[in-house]
């Protein structure tokens, strides 16, 4: 019988996988001895839980469809693409878009920025693509439900604002420590 | 007859992309679920007090330490809004809230070693000092703006 081989990232996903509920164990166990300790209160735990749960159950199902339709209309090749020919105000557009549409973890992203960076990449377009990550169009709606609309609007239009003041500074600190010199 | 097979086609690409993202999100079940079940152990469990003492309602302060919390704590941003969320419910200032979920997902330092090793320690370290920075601004203006208008 011939094994199939798990590449480091598969491996890398698996130890996650496994953390998730090895987690979710810990605290299972967890109520188990709170619920011999004080059950009124572990009872009022789970009332709340399940309150929660109900809460936000809607809007993951929602995130979910909003996911499926971003990486449908605007797949990560294309995306990757769009990072590595872009100049002048046009790249700050590209890497500010591309980092809100990007997926996936980051450490996903970080061999390809890499590449970018060693082609000659500004590291400002790149500190501004990873800041820009935080921005998730399909996790608005928790931040809405969470926090309110205008809130939404207003932290998200500040945070793609500073993405760029972040983006420059960086570059500056990084050229004045290596000279003019690329690390 | 082919604009029938086109669109079948457009809707079951678009079917496994929604099916890829359920996938993913499938996958943060166990993370997702611990946490709330943690989050209505600690709203049980712990006095509303506690949080008011880690936070010590000088704005300022509550800035940076919201910042220091964000940073450290690492996770899918979706965790950050629900914690940020149930501090806001227990007194905790808008502004130390916000600094705390822009840290969260801005900073990072646990990603700080593999940023480093891939994209240069000067990048990495810079990059992460600077956000550390901008969340404290970023967290103050935004509150200034909503405090206007609204």
């Amino acid at each position: 019988m011939i094994k199939k081989k798990t590449g480091p990232k598969k491996q890398e996903k698996k130890k996650q996988g496994k953390g998730g509920w090895y987690f979710l164990l810990i605290i299972i166990a967890l109520y188990i001895i709170l619920m011999i300790i004080n059950p009124g209160k572990t009872l009022l735990s789970f009332k709340f839980f399940f309150s929660l749960l109900i809460k936000i159950i809607p809007t993951l199902a929602f995130i979910i469809l909003l996911m499926g339709f971003i990486n449908y209309f605007i797949p990560p090749k294309k995306l990757k693409e769009w990072l590595s020919h872009g100049t002048g105000t046009k790249a700050w557009i590209i890497a500010i878009t591309a980092g809100i549409i990007s997926s996936g973890p980051i450490y996903l992203w970080y061999p390809l920025l890499n590449d970018l960076q060693k082609k000659g990449v500004r590291n400002g377009l790149i500190a501004t693509f990873l800041y820009n990550r935080a921005v998730k169009i399909p996790l608005l709606p928790m931040i809405i439900m969470y926090f309110g609309l205008a809130y939404t609007i207003v932290l998200t239009i500040v945070m793609i604002i500073f993405s760029v003041f972040n983006g420059l500074v960086v570059e500056k600190i990084i050229a004045k420590k290596s000279n003019g010199v690329k690390p | 007859m082919r604009e029938l097979q086109e669109q079948r086609k457009t809707r079951n690409a678009l079917g496994q992309a929604v099916i890829k993202a359920a996938k993913s999100m499938y996958n943060m079940l166990p993370i997702l679920g611990g946490v709330i079940l943690l989050i209505s152990l600690v709203n049980a469990w712990v006095p509303k007090t506690l949080y008011t003492s880690i936070f010590s309602k000088n704005p300022l302060l509550d800035v940076f330490i919201g910042d220091v919390l964000g940073s450290i704590l690492a996770g899918n941003p979706i965790t950050s809004y629900i914690l940020g969320g149930e501090l806001l419910a227990q007194g905790v200032t808008l502004l130390a809230v916000t600094a705390f979920i822009v840290a969260w997902v801005t900073v990072g330092i646990i990603q700080l070693p593999a940023e480093a090793l891939i994209l240069g320690k000067r990048f990495a370290i810079t990059r992460i000092i600077i956000s550390f920075g901008f969340t404290i601004i970023i967290a103050i203006i935004t509150v200034l703006i909503l405090g206007i208008i609204i």
